[in-house]
């Protein structure tokens, strides 16, 4: 099983060289530190920022420099800022080629819920909705089953959708999920000491499995 | 083409209740702290505030919905005030959740003059209800109407006198696209120079977008996440 730095790592490996690339808060950011030194990588921030680069050593903070998940970071050399309307014009213009979100359900036809539990919990979509419309090579991270040990990985999703046919990857602690164009999820990797059973059982959509199933290599 | 006034008091003086606000900032960055307070203190109420985030519960906007100003929210991301969901919850307080390209493209639209933008964020979703759909080139984009605000209230790092603006770093976010939305733009800046200290070309946020000018002050600028590394 991996944990969330395992699951970071992996989707790290699914980064290429001169990408521009947008992390969504939670396991995503951890992908950051896990792009090869080697990889010329420009990371998005969508309050308006490329370039973004790690956490500001102690008492060097500055305010004014945050990304999308209000920490405060730094900026790389070759740093762009820019206001919120270019920056979604950006994504829009599918300007950046890959978009790393979390999610609480994602449906076999690529559906994305991540935004809203009515009645329960109201924070709000912020860029997912934009993100999501707009990329065409969406990775999603996330854990498995919730809290009360539901699938995530769904025939449909219950809950109010961020996106529809958009999902192309997810990666959790279990394995690494194609979604399929015509519906489906298929089992690339599984996770170091998980078997094939385990993940259908804890799969609610439809699994496809074809042959053997190597382990995830990190 | 003087556009200086006092202070944040005076900036807002005729904003009435029922208006409606946009506020720059993203989070905590950017936000015209001088003014909220102002709004504050004079006690404007069933305002509906056009903004990414609502504050925090003590901080930005936050300030606001705790003395029950805020009639409607219109926002993209609300996830880290506890007052604004329980007003949300119990139905005191009106809530548009956005998404947020759409929120910043709405504004860019008032500023540019066009009434309604065209963006794929939403499509079949709840965001798409009631709305107009048109195909482009075989994929489905909703139909978002401009912005249209009483006021905005900007904080730009440094402005001129003319209301030339200029933002620093990430502090610049929905800033410069609300100051072209507000029939009447606020300006608020931490240092306010003459005309010709800027350099044109380093221009964010022509004059001619901005009504009323002033240099703030006791700026706290309150960090939401402070994440740092140690030195090896």
């Amino acid at each position: 099983m991996l944990d969330k730095q395992g699951i970071a790592k992996r989707i790290a490996k699914e980064i290429k060289d001169g990408y521009y690339v947008n992390l969504g808060i939670g396991i995503p950011t951890l992908v950051a530190n896990y792009i090869p030194d080697t990889m010329d990588v420009v990371l998005q921030s969508e309050n308006g920022l490329l370039g973004m680069g790690p956490f500001p050593f102690e008492g060097e903070e500055d305010p004014d420099t945050i990304n999308a998940g209000k920490q405060t970071i730094t900026m790389l050399p070759g740093s762009a800022i820019f206001d919120s309307a270019m920056s979604f014009g950006m994504i829009r213009a599918k300007k950046v080629n890959l978009t790393i979100l979390g999610a609480m359900e994602v449906s076999e036809n690529g559906d994305i819920a991540n935004w809203k539990i009515p009645g329960k919990m109201v924070k709000g979509m912020g860029g997912a909705m934009d993100l999501v419309a707009s990329a065409e090579n969406i990775i999603v991270a996330m854990q498995h089953v919730n809290k009360a040990g539901e699938s995530k990985l769904l025939p449909q999703c219950t809950l109010p959708l961020t996106g529809v046919h958009c999902v192309k990857k997810i990666v959790t602690e279990l394995g690494v999920f194609d979604v399929l164009p015509e519906g489906g999820f298929r089992l690339i990797e599984r996770a170091p000491g998980v078997s094939v059973e385990e993940i259908k059982q804890a799969t609610a959509g439809k699994l496809i499995i074809e042959g053997d199933v190597p382990e995830i290599i990190l | 083409m003087n556009k200086v006034v006092s202070g944040a008091d005076e900036a807002i003086r005729d904003i009435t209740d029922g208006m409606t606000l946009m506020l720059g900032g993203f989070g905590l960055c950017g936000l015209p702290e001088n003014c909220i307070a102002a709004l504050v203190k004079k006690g404007v109420k069933h305002l509906t505030c056009i903004s990414n985030n609502a504050g925090v519960d003590d901080f930005g906007i936050g300030l606001m919905l705790k003395q029950r100003q805020v009639k409607k929210m219109i926002s993209s991301y609300v996830g880290e005030n506890a007052e604004f969901e329980r007003q949300l919850l119990s139905g005191e307080l009106e809530v548009e959740l956005i998404p947020q390209g759409t929120l910043a493209t709405r504004c860019m639209a008032a500023g540019y003059g066009m009434p309604a933008i065209f963006t794929p964020a939403g499509i079949g979703t709840e965001v798409a209800e009631g709305k107009e759909v048109r195909n482009f080139n075989g994929k489905d984009y909703l139909m978002e109407m401009a912005f249209n605000a009483d006021f905005a209230i900007v904080k730009a790092w440094k402005g001129d006198t003319m209301g030339n603006l200029v933002y620093r770093s990430t502090a610049r976010n929905f800033n410069p696209v609300m100051a072209m939305a507000g029939k009447v733009t606020i300006a608020e800046v931490e240092e306010l120079v003459q005309p010709g200290e800027l350099d044109p070309d380093h221009i964010h946020t022509p004059g001619i977008y901005v009504h009323r000018i002033f240099k703030g002050s006791n700026y706290e600028k309150r960090i939401e996440h402070a994440t740092v590394r140690s030195k090896q």
